[in-house]
């Protein structure tokens, strides 16, 4: 019992870390219509930006994510107005070799930056554990699954609640309607961009101080928040939430009961069989990716 | 000086010719109607002074000013509402979410309480749906949401695409006496609508568009008199 309340703490907290770069992922195919394979390329730049405000300045890097995050959503600015904004209308296959060759210069970029050395961020907390009910929980997994989850939570209260959301969701929902509401719909575009990718980039920051950095970490992420994505129901927030909880508590379960090599082979299975009794998703909808907010 | 202005308009979808020197004015305080088969370009131009579809050639003005540089969610701003044919309503989002959409631009965000109001009084319906999702209303009910949701806007010119298309015989008189209504609220409307003696009934002015051009226009009477527009369109 005690055990399978542990797997359980472990994997929802994993699980909610997952959820910042899904929620963005999800919400840029389901406003853009534009599959970012550079995404998790964006929470690495995170970590490293982490990494490196904490390793010259000494700044605790949970108070350097708040530096970094803003600099990752400038970054978003000039990679949507530079690349993203070109592909809107052209065929699929460009919108993906764009996204595409973005990740891998960003890779480069990073190697060539930084090199390949392996980095990590320690703290005084580092290796501090809570013991409530006799169960370990990690503080550091603790603080960074908390604002992760407050993060998600703030965007989908701005996108269900704001009219400024509401017109991402329309957009999503049909851009040239969206137009003759007087919605600009490129600025929608260039915010929902931003803002998603600066979520990946907090997400990274928020994981420097527990996983180790460097350049093509992202390959480790990419995989996962796709499944996470297409199980949640492209463009859907609180599916993505969902189904990154339930990979999280999937990966730490077969983790334990398998071992470490079994815990991606068992939910691309468990990813398999959802998506041959509901196709669309857990929250998404059958033929059309239409909407952001639900 | 009328409210809007088509000089010498030309659209084409890469070869295939769309308009072809078209021009149309539209006065302040009119209703004016443009008739013609389908495909012979009445969408098109719609579409075109709402900025969605290009020009090749030709101008708008919009109250003196030229459009066809200006992107179509400033034109809205300007004063330039179109319900699109099909209606295109947001179907995840509640009824008052798409009206409160339609109040987007500044200056119409800052009377949208008001206007909603007025809406709503005008389409007792929708009050009484107003937190389901567009989606699940009727395909009525839905032409009633796009036609508020086009006055949220507080256009000075409306633009209606087909608004009875696809309804039921009875729905089709309950949209055109609302059309009639929107008129007489003093709104500039430009309609196209297949349902050609009605909407003669309730414009001043027509045109006939035939294969991206025009072919007749003039009073809405004498349009409906004219035994061309009597045989093509009113099958008498």
């Amino acid at each position: 019992m005690q055990l399978a309340l542990q797997i359980l703490v472990n994997g929802l907290l994993l699980g909610g870390l997952y959820a910042l770069l899904a929620v963005g992922l999800t919400l840029i195919f389901g406003v853009l219509r534009v599959v970012n394979f550079a995404h998790a390329e964006f929470m690495m730049l995170g970590m490293f930006g982490v990494y490196w405000v904490w390793h010259l300045t000494g700044l605790d890097p949970y108070l350097a994510v708040l530096v970094v995050t803003p600099l990752v959503l400038l970054f978003g600015i000039v990679c949507d107005r530079l690349i993203i904004q070109r592909t809107i209308g052209a065929p699929e296959v460009t919108v993906v070799f764009a996204t595409l060759g973005l990740s891998i210069f960003l890779q480069n970029a990073a190697l060539t930056l930084w090199t390949a050395d392996i980095r990590s961020v320690t703290t005084a907390y580092s290796g501090m554990v809570l013991t409530p009910f006799g169960l370990r929980v990690s503080v550091p997994m603790l603080i960074s699954f908390t604002v992760a989850m407050l993060a998600a939570a703030g965007l989908w209260l701005v996108l269900t609640r704001t009219l400024y959301g509401k017109a991402i969701q329309a957009v999503a929902q049909n851009r040239e309607a969206a137009a003759l509401m007087g919605i600009d719909v490129r600025r929608i575009y260039l915010w929902t961009f931003s803002v998603a990718v600066a979520a990946a980039g907090a997400m990274g920051g928020l994981i420097a101080p527990l996983f180790t950095v460097y350049p093509r970490v992202g390959i480790s992420y990419i995989v996962t928040v796709f499944v996470i994505v297409v199980l949640g129901g492209l463009g859907s927030v609180p599916g993505a939430v969902l189904a990154a909880l339930l990979i999280g508590l999937i990966e730490a379960a077969a983790g334990f009961l398998f071992g470490a090599a079994w815990a991606e082979l068992s939910y691309f299975l468990i990813f398999l069989a959802v998506l041959i009794a509901r196709p669309q998703g857990f929250f998404g909808r059958r033929g059309a990716e239409v909407f952001a907010g639900r | 000086m009328s409210l809007l202005e088509v000089t010498d308009l030309a659209v084409a979808y890469g070869d295939m010719i769309a308009l072809e020197d078209v021009s149309i004015e539209v006065a302040a305080g009119e209703t004016v109607t443009v008739l013609g088969a389908n495909a012979a370009g009445k969408t098109t131009l719609l579409r075109a002074i709402s900025g969605l579809v290009s020009a090749r050639r030709g101008s708008i003005r919009f109250d003196g000013e030229p459009l066809l540089a200006v992107p179509s969610h400033e034109r809205v701003a300007r004063g330039l509402g179109l319900v699109p044919e099909g209606r295109l309503v947001f179907p995840f989002l509640s009824v008052e979410d798409n009206l409160r959409l339609g109040a987007f631009t500044p200056k119409a965000r800052s009377r949208a309480d008001a206007t909603l109001e007025r809406v709503y009084a005008m389409f007792p319906r929708l009050p009484e749906r107003r937190r389901q999702m567009a989606g699940s209303l009727s395909g009525g009910e839905q032409q009633m949401l796009a036609l508020g949701r086009g006055l949220m806007s507080l256009p000075r010119l409306l633009m209606l695409d087909e608004p009875s298309l696809g309804l039921a015989p009875i729905l089709v008189q309950e949209v055109m006496q609302q059309v009639a209504a929107i008129r007489d609220e003093g709104v500039t409307v430009l309609i196209v609508e297949q349902n050609v003696h009605q909407t003669l009934k309730l414009a001043d002015r027509g045109y006939v568009l035939e294969n991206g051009r025009l072919t007749l226009q003039g009073a809405a009477s004498e349009l409906a008199a004219s035994d061309e527009v009597r045989r093509a369109y009113l099958g008498l």
